[in-house]
């Protein structure tokens, strides 16, 4: 027998062997959850039923899956771990990177035009609502954020308080004085921005995971504040009735005052979906704008420097409190104006919407995008809103499964699976390179891990 | 003054609860230097796990001892609690040592998420209530109508509580592998040198800390009676408090300050207002960390350039 045969066979070995352990570990890890289920009967009493068929099933699962993982993933990244990596990137990442923006931005613009060529007038409102408009809210969060923890490298877990301060603050002004959309959005941001000074002062000498923590604890006290103080936010019940944003003056009612009368068209609840697909777009494409700018200015300058090394900030004389307070300022501000566009796309709103989900979902699509990049950002959040939100979609899982099998209520088991599972493999999230903002003779992108990124 | 003493029962059992739960933030954060965010979590799964194996022994074995059966439950669940934690430590932490600093705790939080959801998905998202397993209680005194009571399930938790706080503290102190997480929570490369075993030091961390956590979910779900899905979050949180408060890395810290975030609750629900209970705890959070982030026990922290 030659060594080679050995080897191969021992590997066999050693693969059967994982692959038994791992499907026995899974079978105790499932055991107690999977094996049984408690339900409540009749009589209102919890009795114990049992699933092992399934229990068995994920338990063989996870033991082929990591046999499968032995035998023929393992082997490939081996080679290619051994493959010396290409000094030039190849044609196809170079066209990428070039053409990838332009045509992105081309896209998102083309959007409702498309859908609205496949699926006609009636269809189209899913497609548009769900998937165009509830992503580029999530983008748009993401780039507000994005200035608070890829920037200033501030970790912040409490973003979505800001959202809510903005959503709120719209809903009450618009119900009680009648104010428009269009001078509250500002209205709004500035409110939000204000929280976010506010909020900001005391934290500034913590530092790193102190700091998250203390601004999850302010985003769960506005939002426990805004479920008890019934009189001004109605609890739990929330606000509904909140007045629609308008084109300009007209409503986008049946009316014949109403937008498709005055058009002359004919009336179909696309048109407001159309109106703010394309509002909430100009207003993500305004904080990608801004960010670009902003970095380029000495405060921007300031954010990043602060990100990657504190002390040295300090005895180079830039005032930290104000550059701190300026990128929290400028984060809220950004949720502010999310948060009022929400609300007037929703008409009602309810502490529900601003919980600490929200606000790890926004964190996590600013890290998987690679902190600091605004294409990973927008990138994850069309990955995992997008991702989520096809959940809803998927009815032929239906046929496999029966009927009883609903996919929507796996989409955040998936999410967090999602966000582990891109953390230990991609750390540096999705797009993982830094470029300077700032160069002397040439833009140099290197690798995030290269970055020291002290802790501030 | 009989409310107060009432409430002084009541805080000081709840945060017992606290206080087990609290021990697995601190000792984590001691040794990795990480907020574990999949903890409070960790701890509602132990619960169910608890309440499982309660159902199993009572309703199918026909177990009708009930000093028995929660003995039985306590060990189930922190067994197959510390397997979880070891598993979950292995699979979502392990491989990001070493990465840049946000890296475990947006792990943590997948993690967090994936597991209440994966209980909301596997056992269904209702509330589940059990019978209540222990009953009676001691009447201390009575004045103008109003006992002052301490039910057989606070003392039991008391003693549960006091029993294997004594154990963590021998292993902790006396016993080899005490001295290996001692040395990691100092430096990980100088322990290495002198040949502790870093990585499964760690692996043992997360399996006291889960099976701190398992007992204080059985005693939760004994106490209550009834657990949710979504029950890991706000007790995950308070606990996390409870470590900040009392010095996250000090283990009797994290014990007192648990104590002192139940009476902070429970004075607060009895005296101010029920509603903004949490709210209160987490204001000592804010403030413990704004004006006092060392904590009451724990080390300053050094700034290095």
């Amino acid at each position: 027998m030659t060594a080679e045969a050995t080897s191969e066979r021992s590997r066999l070995t050693g693969a059967l062997y994982d692959a038994g352990v791992t499907a026995l570990l899974a079978f105790g890890l499932l055991l107690p959850l999977i094996g049984f289920l408690t339900v409540t009967d009749i009589r209102n009493e919890l009795v114990l039923t049992t699933r092992w068929p399934l229990l068995f099933a994920l338990a063989g699962i996870a033991g082929f899956g990591r046999l499968f993982y032995a035998l023929s993933i393992e082997p490939w990244l081996r080679q290619r771990a051994l493959r010396p990596a290409a000094v030039t990137p190849p044609a196809w990442r170079v066209v990428l990177g070039k053409w990838f923006v332009p045509f992105a931005v081309g896209f998102v613009i083309a959007y409702p035009a498309i859908v609205l060529a496949i699926n006609g007038l009636g269809g189209s409102v899913k497609w548009i609502d769900n998937f165009g408009i509830q992503i580029l809210i999530y983008v748009m969060l993401g780039w507000g954020l994005n200035i608070v923890v890829g920037l200033a490298g501030l970790l912040d877990l409490g973003y979505v308080a800001f959202y809510a301060v903005g959503a709120y603050s719209y809903a009450l002004l618009a119900k009680e004085f009648g104010f428009s959309f269009w001078i509250l959005l500002p209205l709004a941001g500035l409110l939000s921005s204000f929280w976010g000074i506010l909020l900001g002062f005391p934290v500034l000498r913590l530092r790193g995971d102190y700091l998250a923590i203390v601004t999850l604890a302010f985003g769960e006290i506005i939002r426990l504040v805004i479920i008890n103080w019934v009189d001004l936010t109605g609890g739990y019940a929330g606000i509904s009735g909140i007045p629609r944003p308008t084109f300009f003056g007209i409503p986008f009612t049946a009316n014949e005052d109403g937008f498709a009368a005055v058009f002359g068209l004919e009336f179909s609840p696309i048109y407001r979906t159309i109106f703010l697909y394309y509002l909430i777009l100009a207003l993500a494409f305004l904080t990608a704008f801004v960010t670009v700018r902003l970095r380029r200015l000495p405060v921007g300058r300031a954010w990043e420097a602060l990100r990657e090394d504190e002390i040295a900030c300090r005895s180079l004389g830039i005032n930290t409190t104000n550059t701190k307070l300026t990128a929290f300022g400028m984060g809220a501000m950004f949720a502010g104006f999310a948060g009022s566009f929400f609300a007037a796309r929703q008409g009602f709103i309810s502490p529900d919407s601003f919980t600490f989900l929200e606000s790890a979902s926004i964190l996590s699509i600013v890290v998987l995008g690679g902190m600091g990049s605004q294409i990973g950002v927008a990138i994850a959040a069309v990955v995992m809103i997008g991702g989520t939100e096809i959940m809803r979609e998927l009815d032929f899982l239906k046929k496999i499964f029966g009927e009883t099998f609903d996919p929507t209520q796996y989409r955040m088991l998936l999410f967090g699976f999602a966000m582990v599972l891109i953390m230990v493999l991609r750390p540096r999230g999705l797009i993982s390179s830094r470029a300077p903002s700032v160069f002397l003779k040439q833009r140099k992108t290197i690798g995030a891990d290269l970055v020291k990124e002290g802790h501030g | 003054m009989e409310v107060f003493l009432q409430q002084l029962i009541n805080g000081i059992t709840l945060g017992s609860i606290y206080g087990l739960i609290a021990i697995g933030y601190t000792m984590v954060f001691g040794i990795i230097g990480m907020v574990n965010f999949a903890h409070g979590d960790v701890f509602m799964v132990s619960s169910f796990v608890a309440l499982i194996a309660f159902l199993i022994l009572t309703t199918w074995l026909g177990v009708t001892s009930v000093a028995l059966a929660l003995l039985i439950v306590l060990v189930v669940a922190m067994v197959f609690t510390s397997l979880i934690n070891w598993t979950i430590e292995r699979l979502a932490y392990r491989p990001l040592r070493g990465s840049f600093r946000l890296a475990p705790l947006i792990s943590a939080i997948g993690m967090s998420i994936f597991l209440s959801n994966f209980v909301q998905v596997s056992q269904g998202p209702r509330n589940k209530s059990t019978p209540p397993m222990v009953q009676g209680e001691f009447v201390l005194f009575t004045k103008n109508d109003y006992g002052v009571t301490l039910s057989y399930k606070q003392l039991i938790i008391w003693g549960v509580t006091a029993v294997l706080l004594a154990a963590f503290w021998y292993l902790v102190t006396k016993t080899r592998l005490g001295r290996a997480q001692r040395a990691c929570e100092q430096d990980q490369k100088m322990a290495a040198l002198v040949g502790v075993d870093v990585d499964r030091t760690i692996s043992m961390t997360f399996v006291i800390a889960a099976a701190l956590a398992a007992v204080a979910g059985t005693m939760y779900l004994m106490y209550y009676g009834v657990v949710s899905f979504a029950d890991g979050f706000v007790p995950g949180v308070k606990a996390f408090t409870a470590a900040v408060l009392g010095g996250i890395g000090s283990l009797p810290g994290a014990v007192i300050g648990g104590i002192l975030i139940g009476l902070i609750e429970t004075m607060w629900s009895a005296y101010f207002s029920i509603d903004y209970k949490d709210v209160a705890a987490f204001s000592v959070l804010v403030i413990t960390l704004i004006f006092l982030p060392q904590g009451l026990f724990g080390r300053p922290d050094v700034e290095k350039v």
